[in-house]
């Protein structure tokens, strides 16, 4: 074993245990928090693997965006904060057949595929210079589409979590173009 | 480095993820098992360029993609989820059986706001859901 694999197989270890923390845990809080785990053990494999920029990007948005979106997604929902028993629905032992039979499936085929794949890892290659270089040069085209992207994604967010817009009266109905606006206005304060 | 490592931790990584989303209840429970699943696509993604040695960097790069894509589809599935919390009471995803809007259920109130008149049926539909809270 190189040093690489010595630093890289205790966090796959702890990102796999994390894992299977969020989908068994009691408490719907500690999920949140076991995905922080696995997230950072995640990009830490990323550092490992050279992937610099995407490690400090999965630990910006994953760690820094989404558990924080999906805390307030709990909190909003109002759920038990301690432990709650019917966080599992009843299909659980079909689920957990189909997930054993997935593992089985993809572990026997990547180590039948990739038994003597080796590959010295090099420091540089996916350091900011060499991925900017590669979005702005080759890939620039999906990056614009992906802003336009994300921009639909969250003008969609803004009107479906505001209660005062969204599908309104009909055009064809008594009041003026301006005083349904006004009126549904009022109903927000 | 041997590549099985991070293919093997992938692997595992994506079937916690299939288990995640079939015996969750709780919507928002099974968001975090969709981005468990992601997450060991990334990883699939970035061990590949690296051992490929993509000169485009094809892998690392579609990887960014898809930690964007999968902000975005966090932020919407929260927004839904937070709809049907505002509607139902209730996120658990096997209980959420009707397809159609019936008259004998309870949270009706996005009848009343189609039906009443341009501006009060607005208000009676806000004024009713934000009342339980």
């Amino acid at each position: 074993m190189t040093g690489q694999e010595i630093v890289f197989v205790p966090l796959g270890v702890v990102a796999v245990g994390a894992a299977l923390l969020v989908v068994t845990t009691k408490q719907m809080v500690h999920a949140a928090l076991w995905l922080v785990v696995t997230l950072g053990a995640l990009a830490g494999m990323y550092l490992v693997l050279t992937a610099e920029f995407v490690a400090w990007v999965q630990v910006l948005i994953y760690v820094g965006a989404v558990v924080v979106l999906l805390l307030f997604g709990i909190m909003l929902t109002r759920a038990p904060i301690g432990r709650s028993a019917d966080l599992d629905s009843g299909n659980r032992w079909i689920a957990l057949a189909v997930a054993v039979a997935t593992a089985a499936l993809l572990v026997t085929v990547v180590v039948q595929g990739f038994r003597t794949a080796y590959v010295p890892l090099k420091p540089g290659g996916g350091s900011a210079e060499a991925m900017g270089a590669g979005v702005f040069r080759t890939w620039v085209l999906p990056f614009e589409v992906l802003s336009v992207l994300l921009l639909a994604a969250l003008i969609g967010a803004i009107v479906l979590s505001r209660s005062d817009i969204g599908p309104g009266p009909d055009p064809g109905s008594d009041t003026g173009p301006g005083s349904g606006g006004g009126s549904r206005r009022k109903g927000d304060g | 480095m041997h590549i099985l490592y991070p293919l093997v931790v992938a692997a595992l990584l994506f079937s916690i993820g299939v288990y995640g989303v079939l015996a969750r209840r709780n919507a928002i429970l099974v968001l975090m098992s969709v981005e468990l699943m992601l997450n060991s696509v990334n990883l699939n993604l970035v061990t590949f360029d690296v051992w490929l040695r993509d000169r485009l960097h094809g892998g690392q790069v579609l990887t960014l993609f898809t930690i964007v894509i999968a902000a975005a589809e966090i932020g919407l599935g929260l927004a839904i989820v937070l709809l049907v919390f505002r509607n139902r009471e209730s996120i658990d995803v096997d209980r959420l059986r009707a397809l159609a809007e019936s008259d004998a259920e309870p949270p009706a109130d996005s009848v009343v706001e189609r039906q009443g008149p341009a501006g009060q049926g607005d208000q009676v539909a806000v004024s009713s859901r934000r009342a339980p809270q």
